[in-house]
């Protein structure tokens, strides 16, 4: 079971700071995050990225967008 | 379309959009607009709030077209990448609040941080003292954020609700076309226009426009902001919007060489002073408002253009709010801090931290 991070309905910065929190709590795995706005999701792959996570995926999801972030 | 929207969410997006506006604005001075101040998101909607007469100061009245463009622009481009989302319902009276102070802290400055920049980059010394406090007051903000301050979730709602804050900008536009600026006279129909000051310098409407909606286009591309750049430095060491805004400084600094408009120094700077203190802690609450709210004062436009309501109620607390900052002779001039600028200013910092300590819940 993944972790989920839901991060929908929330503005700027909160989604890339509950990304960050589960990537330090986590170390490495796989986190599902939930976001609504395109901005959100462009921050919070940004932020994976530069913590060394892989976006595996992005894909659409109702009214928003369920990004998958993979860390080893 | 696709690689076009990859393009601006990069770093030389973000350095294109912040040099974009780093030429356009001190062009708009050379074309009309008062120094220093080729845009000024606080000082524009201050002056909208001038020419409704929701402030009575004869010298900064004139219904600014780059506001209405920067709304309208961010909506062109939100609507044509699918991105238009009318959402609302996020703490919208604390965001009407923050805008409120925002503004009366930004009028203490005499700049939002748009202006600080462009007032750096025309050689005014004392924007140093204003973006130290914008600085000071974001990390503040960061310490809130870092110990669970935030606004709550928004809510998707109804188109309409998005379109709303456009539409007051569209009819703005249409109040202008209807009742233009008559010479020499200080009010045609039901608008207010400066005949002297900051208010009676402007470049031509279509101008003032086409370039509004130019950068409301591309910063909502970008999400171009001014005080998520330095949020984001303090906050997470990311660069990525920091860059946006060096760029504006330094192209702006650049252009002003070009154009003659650099003149560097402290005294007899266009529309500021030398009150060192309160150039700094206006802007700390400023630059707190903004991080508390999530976004700086041209961000707050591009996001309500994209149908976020509840930026759309900050919009409209900063245009009340200078209201007040002039109807209360909060707003500070070229000799200085008006007569109850400091005890605003202390009230609202006050206010902020009363914000900031109680909506630490967790989400």
């Amino acid at each position: 079971m993944n972790t989920i991070v839901d991060a929908r309905g929330l503005s700027c910065p909160q989604p890339v700071l509950m990304t960050m929190d589960e990537i330090k709590k986590a170390s490495q795995g796989e986190i599902e995050i939930l976001v609504d706005t395109d901005t959100s999701k462009e921050n919070v792959s940004r932020a994976a990225e530069s913590k060394g996570w892989e976006v595996k995926g992005v894909r659409e999801e109702g009214e928003g967008y369920r990004i998958n972030i993979v860390g080893s | 379309m696709g690689q076009l929207k990859n393009f601006f969410a990069s770093r030389w997006g973000i350095i294109g959009v912040g040099a974009f506006i780093g030429v356009l604005a001190p062009l708009l001075q050379k074309w009309g607009n008062p120094g220093n101040m080729g845009i000024c998101v606080a000082c524009f909607e201050r002056d909208i709030a001038g020419a409704v007469g929701l402030q009575r100061a004869a010298v900064v009245q004139y219904m600014r077209p780059e506001i209405i463009g920067f709304v309208l622009g961010a909506l062109i481009a939100a609507l044509l990448f699918k991105e238009f989302r009318a959402r609302t319902g996020s703490a919208p009276i604390v965001r009407f609040v923050l805008g409120a102070f925002a503004m009366i802290g930004a009028l203490v400055f005499l700049g939002c941080p748009w202006r600080a920049l462009l007032r750096l980059a025309g050689g005014d010394g004392n924007a140093l003292f204003g973006i130290a406090g914008l600085i000071f007051g974001i990390w503040i903000g960061t310490l809130f954020l870092k110990s669970g301050y935030n606004l709550g979730r928004s809510e998707k709602t109804h188109t309409s609700v998005g379109w709303l804050l456009p539409l007051t900008m569209l009819g703005f536009l249409v109040l202008m076309l209807i009742f233009p600026q008559i010479n020499g006279e200080p009010k045609s129909g039901i608008l207010f226009y400066s005949l002297k000051g900051p208010g009676a310098m402007h470049a031509p409407l279509l101008i003032s426009l086409l370039v509004g909606l130019a950068v409301g286009f591309v910063a909502q591309r970008s999400r171009f902001c001014t005080m998520g750049a330095f949020r984001d430095l303090i906050l997470f060491r990311q660069t990525h919007l920091f860059w946006g805004i060096l760029s504006l400084a330094v192209v702006a600094f650049i252009t002003n060489l070009i154009v003659g408009q650099f003149h560097p120094g402290f005294v007899n700077q266009p529309v500021a002073n030398t009150m060192e203190v309160w150039n700094f802690l206006g802007m700390v609450l400023a630059g707190l408002a903004f991080a508390l709210a999530g976004g700086c004062p041209g961000r707050q436009l591009f996001l309500a253009g994209e149908g976020d309501g509840d930026a759309a109620v900050f919009v409209l607390g900063m245009i009340v709010g200078a209201g007040f900052a002039h109807n209360f002779a909060l707003a500070s001039s070229p000799t200085g801090v008006g007569p109850h600028g400091i005890a605003a200013t202390i009230i609202g910092l006050l206010v902020c931290l009363f914000i900031g300590f109680t909506m630490r819940k967790r989400v």
